[in-house]
């Protein structure tokens, strides 16, 4: 079975308006940049959106959110954008903020097959509300469940045609724990090599997760606090 | 005199011990990297995914893949690892981390704190500062003693939205440094110069003070 496609526009073939969608990155760090473009593009809407941050306000997702393609938030720390600010401040966009960790660990649990988990994260804050509480070795936790989605969307650095990942630096971050909780999982590369070509100790995200992949082109890799020494 | 940010982060610097792994928070937590004694060998913990934490990059350095929590370019010592963001919070849930560093608007004389919302004002999210405090065995708090408005914020009861519950041991402010136990603020150190009455002016929670308070060694 051929998992390579030609390009994000293709590989999008079954996304609908409605859908629950996850994008990997953090901040503007590791993003699919050619699978939110073409979404862009694609005049999809209405979408619920998994992804730890919201984009800035001209690139990644805040991107989607100008253009009102996005209805639900889900994240863990949406700081960077205006847009996303005033679309909350209006009451035209739906938000949901998770801990961090907690994000991280219920997309995981999808991937892995696990419905619900207790952490401590969030115990007596308006985390808590209406989430069942138990008590492990003296102390207090909150059951949270799985998050799956209809499509993730995930960047990594190298990849190859069985699907194998590789991250780079803090590029990985929530992009290893999204692959494995799409139905369909679209991976985005750099560089794409022959299936072979990559060390197989050397692989992060096993090719099983990726149903779908293809050589990214014209990176941006926008930063967004430059800080230096000099 | 009160200190500044740079004091309250040397202060800080001092409850540091050799082979640390510490996650330092945005703002005056930062600094304490300032200021790691000579000699001590420490690992700062990013929760976007690094261990090892160096200092920012030289311009020619600067690279899009390599950023630490708040966004800002960075570069990793030797013996540095990288790894996604549910393993990096297994580790801090996990209890692996030494120490953690975080800012805060309020902390109660119970240990709760707020950091992370103000209602109408403040709607960024919590990023991982939940899992943080819910998780850490050992954090300390820095801020100033009280607000732009002179308002305490060592109080009896946080009245914004917590970050996590009964969590906070210790804290150091331009004031003092204070143990957070059962009892209440237990007044440990002033900072150079300032005297046991103008703590007391400065917190609104219960403060308890026994015998002499030393000055601050910094």
């Amino acid at each position: 079975m051929n998992k390579v496609f030609k390009n994000a526009k293709e590989a999008l073939a079954g996304l609908k308006d409605g859908m629950t969608v996850m994008f990997g990155g953090f901040g503007l760090c590791g993003i699919p940049e050619n699978s939110i473009d073409a979404i862009h593009e694609g005049g999809f809407s209405n979408f619920i959106c998994i992804s730890n941050n919201a984009g800035i306000d001209d690139f990644g997702l805040g991107k989607l959110l100008r253009k009102h393609q996005i209805k639900k938030m889900i994240a863990s720390y949406v700081g960077e954008n205006k847009e996303f600010e005033r679309q909350l401040l209006s009451g035209d966009l739906e938000v949901l903020l998770i801990p961090q960790g907690t994000l991280a660990e219920r997309i995981r649990a999808a991937g892995a097959g696990i419905p619900a988990f207790f952490v401590p994260a969030g115990y007596g804050t308006e985390v808590q509300v209406d989430k069942e509480v138990r008590e492990f070795n003296g102390k207090m936790h909150i059951l949270e469940h799985a998050l799956h989605s209809d499509f993730a969307f995930v960047k990594a650095w190298k990849g190859d045609t069985a699907g194998n990942l590789i991250y780079r630096h803090t590029a990985d971050n929530f992009n290893a724990m999204m692959a494995t909780a799409g139905k369909i999982t679209v991976a985005e590369v750099e560089e794409l090599v022959p299936a072979g070509s990559l060390d197989p100790n050397q692989i992060h995200t096993p090719g099983i997760y990726v149903q779908r992949i293809f050589q990214g082109i014209n990176y941006q890799k926008q930063i967004e606090f430059t800080t230096t020494s000099d | 005199m009160a200190l500044d940010k740079n004091g309250i982060a040397k202060r800080i610097a001092a409850e540091l011990q050799d082979g640390y792994y510490v996650n330092l928070g945005i703002g005056i937590p930062t600094l304490v990297a300032n200021f790691i004694p000579e000699g001590m060998q420490l690992t700062l913990h990013s929760e976007n995914g690094l261990l090892g934490i160096g200092p920012f990059p030289t311009q020619d350095k600067v690279d899009a893949d390599l950023i630490n929590a708040g966004k800002q370019t960075v570069t990793y010592i030797e013996g540095a690892s990288f790894f996604n963001s549910a393993e990096s919070f297994a580790m801090i849930r996990g209890g692996h981390i030494d120490l953690t560093v975080l800012g805060a608007f309020e902390v109660s004389e119970q240990g709760d704190i707020a950091s992370w919302k103000i209602p109408g004002k403040l709607i960024k999210g919590m990023g991982g500062a939940m899992d943080l405090v819910a998780a850490a065995k050992n954090i300390i708090v820095a801020m100033q003693h009280t607000d732009r408005d002179g308002n305490s914020k060592l109080l009896k009861k946080c009245t914004l939205p917590l970050t996590g519950v009964a969590c906070v041991k210790r804290i150091v402010t331009d004031l003092a440094f204070i143990q957070v136990t059962e009892r209440g603020f237990e007044l440990r150190e002033r900072a150079p110069g300032v005297s046991v009455e103008e703590i007391i002016q400065a917190t609104e929670g219960k403060l308890i003070i026994e015998g002499d308070i030393p000055e601050m060694v910094l």
